[in-house]
């Protein structure tokens, strides 16, 4: 295994774990949004999905 | 009097929140014009995939240990300054391998990075909805990214690659919904804390986008 790969790895498992307590404290915060909050959130998703579709039928 | 004081309240707070989202486009295109040139920049001395990493990964502890420090005051913008151009430089070649291989490619992902980021953040601020919401599934979201980045590269599946990178377009982009949200409704009042957010946000949308096209593209 190169070094590249190495430090790739290292790279993510610091960022893993800087990242883990504002998950954590997000999880425990968060307000659980209710089914319209969610769609506010899918349809958007869903336009990006098919935008990169038509990006990928351009290359 | 009392209805006075709330309307006064109320005029101030959006005074402020157009001043913290004009404050904050005005400095992301600043470090995003920035970031490009040191991506050029990267690009013209032909960097080898090691110093990329390096200067990525200065750029990372930059954002993550000397930011959060920073960013109350005006020491802030250097480092924010530090952190994009760093990260832009450790693009170089990447972007000349893809440039090798079509450049084309290069040039769909940065419109369609553009339009993606340009279109959510409109719908967010015409909506004004409260994507407080999201956080929780966007921050699990990233370690589960991160993790799955891990375990493919032993793995080496394209597929899971190209998985990776479709998801990582897909939490990005909620975290830029989250992010102007938070703008609007004063989960976020710092315009250097948010100008990062949506950079990186911005990059990985890109280098994703970049990604997908070339192992789904025709070349």
């Amino acid at each position: 295994m190169d070094w590249l790969k190495i430090a790739s790895a290292a790279a993510l498992v610091a960022m893993f774990f800087l990242i883990l307590p504002s998950a954590r404290r997000m999880v425990k915060n968060s307000s659980r949004g209710s089914i319209s909050d969610w769609m506010a959130f899918v349809v958007p998703m869903a336009v990006v999905v098919l935008f990169i579709i038509v990006l990928i039928s351009l290359v | 009097m009392q209805m006075n004081t709330a309307v006064t309240r109320s005029s101030e707070s959006i005074l402020q929140t157009n001043k913290l989202i004009r404050n904050t486009y005005m400095l992301l295109s600043m470090t995003l014009v920035f970031s490009g040139v040191l991506a050029y920049l990267g690009m013209a001395l032909n960097m080898s995939y090691g110093m990329a990493l390096g200067a990525t990964l200065v750029g990372i502890g930059l954002l993550w240990f000397a930011l959060p420090r920073t960013q109350n005051s005006a020491a802030g913008i250097p480092v924010l300054f530090a952190v994009t151009g760093l990260l832009g430089l450790g693009l170089g070649p990447t972007l000349n391998h893809y440039m090798s291989v079509n450049p084309n490619i290069v040039m769909v992902a940065l419109g369609g990075t553009g339009v993606i980021f340009l279109g959510l953040s409109a719908y967010a601020l015409a909506t004004r909805k409260d994507f407080s919401f999201m956080g929780g599934f966007i921050f699990v979201g990233m370690l589960v990214a991160i993790g799955a980045m891990l375990l493919n590269l032993f793995l080496g599946i394209p597929v899971l690659s190209l998985a990776i990178s479709g998801a990582v377009i897909m939490i990005m982009s909620g975290y830029i919904l989250f992010q102007t949200s938070a703008m609007i409704h004063g989960g976020e009042t710092n315009y250097i804390a948010a100008t990062a957010g949506l950079f990186i946000s911005i990059l990985n949308i890109f280098t994703s986008l970049l990604h997908i096209l070339g192992f789904l593209g025709d070349d």
